[in-house]
This record gives structure tokens, sequence and C-alpha cells, in this order.
């Protein structure tokens, strides 16, 4: 009988001496070879697959936390001044910020660097930009393949900076452990919206620009939000986190386990609505209390394994699309091409339905033929 | 694979380095590359020579312009490029240089390894055929 396990196994790519050359150099804190890679991962370089799968057995040790929110909430200032405290207090920190690019021409201007004005010349801060390149899902791959090589390379903290708006960033941003949703006061319209789809993702809530006007009543919209979520019975009871506010000696986090934790299988991590002035720094420390105490939350309830088991199910269900998908294109280019195709099912000389089968049938047979094989085992 | 073939894009640092606050040009050479399809990285006004260095190192671009009006060239581009050598990042990095650059001058950064001087006037559409002649090659 064949080992499912060893056969998986089996299936990593080869790595090429070239590549092995990077990897260790990348493991041994080579700056440059941490930038190559990155570089690799985003241009799906060949031979970036077997990169990323000799780096994966060195994760596992960042805590990954995702930043985002509308367009001019202040996420880049944050993340400078996040980035600045975890130094402070000895941790080094990457930084992997998305910004959009143009469908037209491709290109795109990456303008979070310039808001990293408290981390210059210190190298112990990594940060890279990331262009959106209208890939086919293919960005939250890249991101959270460049989380790896961060990670790999022995960053305390990876902070992933996305806009908030649209499907592919909200993919981007569900890669990391701990997600922190930025809303800028007296946007009241703007917390409506945030329901569409973020306010699942937010395991913190910041009001940003906390020195503005309608600050309190943004603040209390999200409150009551975020405990009208709390008390949907599907979520759970729910925890605590620190209290949001000045009070930042709470970084004990919520008691661990809780009384109906990991047995429940439910989500019960609340929400702390935070107040931050990123210009100032103002409620940023208070803000990596609460970072921490989520993910000691993640920890300590087991919800840790939950979600990394969920991202990795996206990771492989995402790759083994693209691949399957990559195989049937080929198949078409072999039949002459898509249009030629299409032409055919124009003229009535045969339809969609018997093109498609025609082309997926001999795939299906071929697995079918393995499966007959390793039952002959 | 299809879809691991895909056109790599050039990645582009505009940096303004040293004491001079004028980026109007910079904002301009930004767009016009970001339209050229380039993924263009700017670096914001009163950049150290070290902070244009951990740029250019960690963004990994294929192209580094320094852009200086202020006459400082000469003090500034070699400790760019002696930070770049640090990295190991000069050799497969282009190095242009846009601004009020004398010819004598010109020569003597050109020795030091800037691929191409840009003066006022240089039409846009020559920066951008220069660079998608002269990007460096990488594995």
């Amino acid at each position: 009988m064949s080992d499912p396990n060893a056969s998986a196994l089996a299936g990593a790519p080869a790595l090429s001496d070239a590549d092995a050359a990077l990897v260790a150099d990348l493991l041994d804190g080579g700056h440059r070879a941490l930038a190559r890679v990155i570089t690799k991962i985003e241009n799906r370089s060949p031979g970036y697959r077997a990169v990323v799968s000799a780096l994966h057995e060195h994760t596992g040790d960042a805590d990954v936390v995702g930043i985002t929110g509308a367009p001019g909430a202040g996420k880049s200032t944050l993340v400078d001044k996040l980035a600045a405290a975890y130094r402070d207090r000895g941790d080094t920190v990457g930084v992997i910020a998305v910004d959009p690019s143009s469908p037209y021409s491709g290109g795109a201007v990456l303008g979070d660097r310039i808001r990293m004005g408290s981390n210059v010349g210190d190298m112990d801060v990594f940060f890279r930009s990331m262009s959106a390149r209208g890939q086919l899902g293919g960005l939250s791959t890249a991101t959270a393949d460049a989380v790896k090589a961060l990670d790999a390379f022995g960053k305390d903290v990876v902070i992933l900076e996305t806009v908030g708006a649209g499907q592919n960033e909200v993919d981007v941003v569900r890669t990391a452990d701990t997600v922190a949703v930025l809303v800028q006061p007296g946007s009241g319209d703007d917390v409506q919206t945030l329901k569409a789809g973020i306010l699942e993702i937010g395991d913190a809530f910041v009001v940003n620009k906390a020195d503005m006007d309608g600050t309190e009543r943004t603040v209390a919209e999200l409150e009551e939000m975020v405990h009208r979520r709390a008390g949907d019975p599907d979520r759970g009871t729910g925890h605590h986190g620190p209290a949001s506010g000045p009070r930042s000696e709470s970084t004990g986090g919520p008691p661990p386990g809780g009384p109906d934790g990991d047995a429940s299988g439910g989500d019960s991590w609340t929400p702390d609505v935070l107040r931050t002035v990123a210009n100032t720094g103002e409620g940023v420390d208070a803000l990596i209390d609460a970072f921490d105490a989520h993910a000691a939350y993640l920890r300590s309830s087991g919800a840790m394994a939950r979600t990394e088991r969920r991202r990795y199910a996206e990771e492989i269900r995402t790759l083994v699309r693209s691949d399957v998908g990559a195989l049937a294109t080929a198949e078409i280019e072999r039949r002459g091409g898509i249009d030629r195709l299409a032409d055919r099912v124009r003229r009535r000389e045969t339809d969609p339905y018997a093109v498609a089968a025609s082309i997926v049938d001999p795939i299906a047979e071929c697995v079918e033929g393995l499966d007959a094989e390793s039952d002959a085992d | 694979m299809s879809v691991e073939e895909r056109e790599r894009a050039i990645r582009c640092l505009v940096a303004k380095v040293g004491l001079d606050g004028h980026d109007r040009g910079a904002h301009v050479i930004a767009r016009t590359l970001r339209d050229a399809g380039f993924e263009v990285v700017y670096s914001g006004l009163h950049r150290g020579p070290d902070e244009i260095v951990q740029a250019a190192v960690q963004e990994d671009v294929d192209v580094l312009g320094i852009s200086i009006l202020s006459g400082a060239h000469n003090t500034l581009v070699p400790k760019v490029i002696d930070g770049l050598r640090e990295y190991d990042a000069f050799e497969d990095t282009l190095i242009l240089v846009g601004g009020i650059v004398p010819d004598d001058d010109e020569a003597d950064l050109k020795e030091l390894g800037v691929a191409e001087v840009f003066g006022p006037g240089t039409e846009m559409q020559e920066t951008v055929e220069f660079i998608r002649n002269n990007v460096p090659e990488r594995a």
C-alpha cells in the first residue's frame, strides 16, 4: 500500500543550485537575497515555487499583522509608527505594502514608502512595496509568499498593508493572523460600507486621526457594530480584549480557554475599538498591546490552528486551481486556440459544452487511469 | 507553464537626495514611468544617501533614478554608489541621474558607474527608451 503522505512530499519542486544559494543567503540574513526572493515571488520567475517550498519549514515564528482601511485613513503613517514602536522594544520588522496598479499600462506608483520616515536607514525594518498587478486572484498568493520570505528571514513581526477596497485586498489581508481595520473620524457612511466584508475580518478597529472632530461618534458606531457582531449567537459569547482607551497594562489578554473556549469551535474574540493619532504616535503602544493580546488569544484558544488550517487550505486550493487552469489553457492552445474554438461554436459546428468536455475529459481520464494504477499497487 | 511566464515588470526608484526641495520634475518622471508600464517607488523629499540605498536594496529595483537640482551630485552620488556596492546591488542596478549637471561632472559620474545623465529639456520618451534598452538582465 502506498503512503499518501510520502507521495505528497515527493512532489516538492526541485531547487536549482543558484536558487539553493539564494535561499541559504536569505536564511543567513542577506538583505539582497531577501529582496531578490521577493522579486522572484512577485514575478513568478521560474523556480520561485521551489524557493517558497524550501522556505516553508523555516516559517511560523513571525506575528503577522494586517492593516487595512479606506484610502487616506492613515495606514502608511500608522505602519511607520508601528514599525518604530516594535523596533523600540527590540523586534525586527518586515512590511509589505500593496498599492493598486493601472489596469491600462500595468504601471504603478508605489507611494507608501514616503511615509516611512521613522525607520530610515534602519535595515532591521525591511519595507517592500508590491503592486497589485491585476493578477487573477494571485495577489494574495504572492503577498502570502512574500510574508513567508520575511518570516523565514527571521523577522519577529510582519506587517501587511493594503487598501480596504475590493475582494482582492480582503483576500490579501486575510492571510494575516491579526487584522486591524482603520477608520477615520466622521466617516459615518464609511462605517456603514465597512459592513460589506471588512467588519468580519477585523480583529481590532482603529479610529485614526483621533484628534479630529467626530472621533467619539465613530468610536461609538464601531463599538455598537462590534457588539452586535459579538451578540450573534453563531459567534459565541465573546471575550473582550484589553479595553479600548489608554489602559496599556492589560497586556495579559483574555483568559485562556474561557467558558466555552476551544470546544465551541466558534469565534470568541470581540474586537477592540481603539484610538490612534498616527502622526504623533499616540495610541500606538495600546494598539500593539491589542495585537499581542490577539496573538496570545490565538495561541491559547487553539484558534491559531484553525486559522492556519483555513489559510493553508485556501492556499492549496488556489495553487491547484491555477495549475489545473494552466493545464486546460495549454490544452486549448493545442487545439488551435480559444478564438478558433469560439468560431466553431459560432458557426454552430459544435457547442460550448461539447468543447469543454472534449478538453477536460482526456484530463479526467488520465486522473482515473492514475487511480486505477495505484489501486493495483 | 503559462501561468508562470508573466512578463517581468521593470521596477524603478525615483529618488530625491539631499537638501533640494524641488520635486515637481520627479513627480512628472514618476508618472511618465508609470504610464510606460513600470512600477515606480518614489522616495519622497530630503532623503539621505543611506535611505536611498536602503530603498533600492529592499525594493530590489532595476533602475535607480536620482534627481538632484542642488548641485551636490559630486558628494551625494558617490555615497549612494558605495552603499549599493556594500549590499552587492551595484552591478545589476541601472543608475541614472537627472538634474543640472555640468559636462565635466557628467563625465566623472559616468566614470563612477552612472549609466546616463539627463539634463533639462530631455524628452521623457528618450528616458523611457533608454531604460527599456539598458535595463540589466537578471537571472
